[in-house]
């Protein structure tokens, strides 16, 4: 069928172009990237073997303790136990911990690069103007577009999903990180300076302390954003809960999904609020008194 | 002033805010006002040819309002603002042409800076806080620690070191900031309106713990405000600054007394002089007797060229008015350097209060000379405009008869 449309350009020539110039990357460069990017693999790889192995009560204990030392809340950390021990009594163990290994695995590879970048973005007001745009797209654009380029370059596997993973979730702590840092009275900013500080000592004795609050802010949302990523990513052989929920759609199992789907909201609520409850005492922290 | 007397100089310096510094410099120097240069050039002169010298352990007061450019220049000190153009000696040195490592250690331990919304860090102890100075500058954490606490003590926060600025009033967060600055041991020392967001009376104790600390340290202060009775009280000078231009600078007495040109005197106008003008300024010295010397005839004979004598007893002071050595009446003391404002409660009981200049009797205070010093300084800031004081003029269209208009020339001889 003809399209409405009058067809004003050719586009072909340049699709063509777009992919065959694509395709020359991938088939000289590939493996180099894929090289270059094992020592990420094997951060994953670790991480995951590592969670399975731990016997699930010293899991479980571990992360209760994480819960309480965040939030002091019996309540909360109680139903922390109880929302794992679900996971564990349902057979969903072992996917569970290779998804949150995914997810600690893509987080932590995107506060490493994603903090850097939103200090550099506060002190420039022009790379401001053309970040932001960026993070923007990169917000919106639907997430399987750049699943394409990720797959085509490493195959399905793991690295193409904990690339598209950190892609997805790094645009929060960004964002918050130059907010954050914006946000410092200046005039406190200006004391340290006066007093002899320089440019590092502001960042480290001011500005970063004094935007806390906020970057964590941006660190919880991350988190949740690579845990919505998890059932995507599994298309592309992430693995876990995920894939669960993919079965669960091919084999018309909507127990096997339900359940899968459930697990994964309380790995959820979990992790924000342990997120959470670290953003609120850093608060508290600054606000001591009145 | 002697070179050597000099601690900063500020020599001829401009600052523009905007894109084209170098047109509006050029149209500056054409002669081109502060709203021609931002019609033509779209920039906003700061700073217009300052020029002026700060002596050695001197308070000197940068007095403004808001927008005349004054927190721009004192942070121009210590080069948290870079100018367009000009120098700034510190001890003969062009701080302008630090380097960046050189301008660190200056600011380390050449200038120190307390800041109008206090600017503490949040999340650090009151003693974090004030050691923040020395250990920029890399001194050792514990020989930190005990300047901090002699720093805190010093400002009267003792007691207090372990809270956080948050948990304090607004005044003592202040004196945080004065003592973190002091514990730098910089000779110089910048205030940005630092009273400014106090409460009138914790103001006016901090600026009396501000003079007590200055008399102990002899700093170089500059201070920066927008209150004139602020200036007075602290400044050795004042530097009077409109529109980033500087207006006037002199000492108070030469601001309130003869004030350069139509701003200053609109902004000095409104001053109580009372609270200007100090015993000394007023009273008369008249001679001092022992009790032993005090004879009848003796006093007399002072009286004929005197209108009075001081008779000491002890610690005792009498006031001799009229030949007769019982007329003697006790009087009360004040000092020389106190306000004639101060003297109006004593001269309201009496004819004549003793002047005590350094612990010694000098002369005395009657109404009489008080209302003179009062009417001369006024006068004298009138007559500089040529202009006649309004309530003097009443008086005298008000006066039909001869007595009153007596008055009148009296007092605008006076």
């Amino acid at each position: 069928m003809a399209d409405n449309f009058p067809e004003l350009l050719d586009t072909r020539g340049l699709r063509f172009a777009i992919d065959d110039g694509f395709s020359w990357v991938v088939a000289n460069y590939g493996d180099t990237l894929e090289r270059l990017l094992a020592p990420l693999l094997k951060l994953l790889g670790a991480m995951e073997a590592f969670l399975q192995w731990l016997p699930w009560y010293v899991t479980i204990a571990g992360i209760a303790l994480l819960t309480y030392s965040a939030s002091r809340n019996l309540r909360m950390t109680g139903s922390a136990i109880v929302m794992l021990f679900f996971i564990g009594a349902v057979g969903l163990w072992n996917d569970a911990m290779a998804t949150v290994a995914l997810m600690l695995a893509a987080t932590v590879v995107a506060v490493v690069v994603g903090i850097p970048l939103g200090i550099v973005m506060a002190r420039s007001d022009r790379l401001r103007s053309i970040a932001l745009p960026l993070l923007n797209i990169m917000q919106t654009l639907p997430i399987f577009v750049y699943l394409i380029p990720f797959v085509m370059l490493f195959g399905p596997g793991k690295i193409p999903a904990i690339l598209a993973t950190v892609f997805f979730a790094i645009p929060p702590v960004i964002r918050l990180t130059d907010l954050g840092i914006r946000q410092v009275d200046g005039e406190v900013v200006e004391a340290i300076v006066a007093f002899g500080a320089t440019p590092s000592q502001k960042l480290v004795k001011v500005q970063i302390p004094l935007a806390l609050p906020t970057i964590m802010a941006g660190i919880n949302q991350t988190t949740m954003m690579a845990l919505s990523m998890v059932v995507i990513a599994s298309m592309i052989g992430a693995g876990g809960l995920g894939y669960q929920v993919l079965q669960g759609i091919q084999r018309l199992e909507a127990s096997r999904g339900l359940v899968a789907g459930i697990a994964i909201v309380f790995l959820a609520v979990i992790f924000d609020r342990i997120a959470q409850s670290y953003g609120r005492r850093a608060q508290k922290h600054l606000e001591h008194g009145e | 002033m002697t070179v050597s007397d000099v601690k900063i100089q500020v020599d001829e310096v401009y600052k523009i805010f905007g894109s084209r510094p170098d047109d509006a410099m050029a149209a500056l120097h054409a002669g081109a006002g502060k709203a021609e240069v931002l019609k033509k050039t779209g920039c906003i002169v700061g700073l217009r040819g300052i020029d002026f010298s700060i002596r050695r352990g001197e308070t000197f007061v940068i007095m403004g309002l808001s927008g005349s450019g004054k927190s721009t220049l004192i942070r121009h000190f210590n080069r948290l603002i870079e100018p367009t153009a000009g120098r700034i000696l510190v001890d003969g040195r062009n701080i302008m042409d630090m380097n960046a490592r050189e301008l660190l250690a200056f600011r380390r331990s050449g200038i120190s800076m307390v800041f109008q919304r206090f600017g503490l860090l949040p999340h650090q102890t009151v003693l974090e806080n004030t050691i923040c100075g020395p250990i920029l500058q890399g001194v050792d954490r514990r020989e930190a620690l005990t300047r901090g606490m002699e720093q805190l003590e010093l400002v009267g926060l003792k007691g207090f070191e372990h809270r956080f600025p948050r948990q304090l009033s607004g005044g003592m967060q202040q004196r945080v900031g004065l003592a973190r600055a002091l514990a730098t041991q910089a000779d110089v020392l910048l205030m940005d309106e630092a009273f400014s967001a106090l409460d009138p009376l914790i103001k006016s104790d901090m600026q009396e713990q501000l003079k007590q600390i200055q008399a102990r340290l002899k700093k170089t202060i500059i201070f920066i405000t927008h209150d004139l009775d602020e200036a007075l009280h602290l400044g050795d000078r004042i530097a009077i600054l409109k529109d980033g231009e500087l207006r006037q600078v002199g000492t108070g007495e030469e601001i309130l007394f003869r004030p350069a040109d139509d701003y200053v005197e609109r902004f000095v106008r409104k001053v109580d002089l009372s609270r200007a003008l100090h015993a000394n300024d007023a009273f008369a010295k008249v001679p001092v007797l022992a009790q032993a010397e005090a004879t009848g005839g003796r006093a007399a004979a002072l009286l004929r060229q005197h209108p009075a004598v001081i008779v000491t007893h002890g610690t005792e002071m009498r006031v001799v008015t009229s030949g007769e050595p019982d007329s003697a009446k006790r009087a009360a003391c004040i000092d020389a350097a106190a306000t004639l404002r101060q003297s109006f409660l004593l001269l309201a009981d009496e004819d004549a209060v003793v002047v005590m200049d350094g612990g010694a009797p000098a002369g005395v205070l009657t109404r009489e000379l008080a209302f003179k010093a009062l009417c001369r300084s006024s006068g004298a800031a009138y007559l500089d405009h040529r202009q006649r004081p309004q309530v003097l003029d009443d008086v005298v269209k008000r006066s039909s008869n001869a007595a009153d208009d007596r008055l009148g020339q009296g007092l605008c001889r006076a």
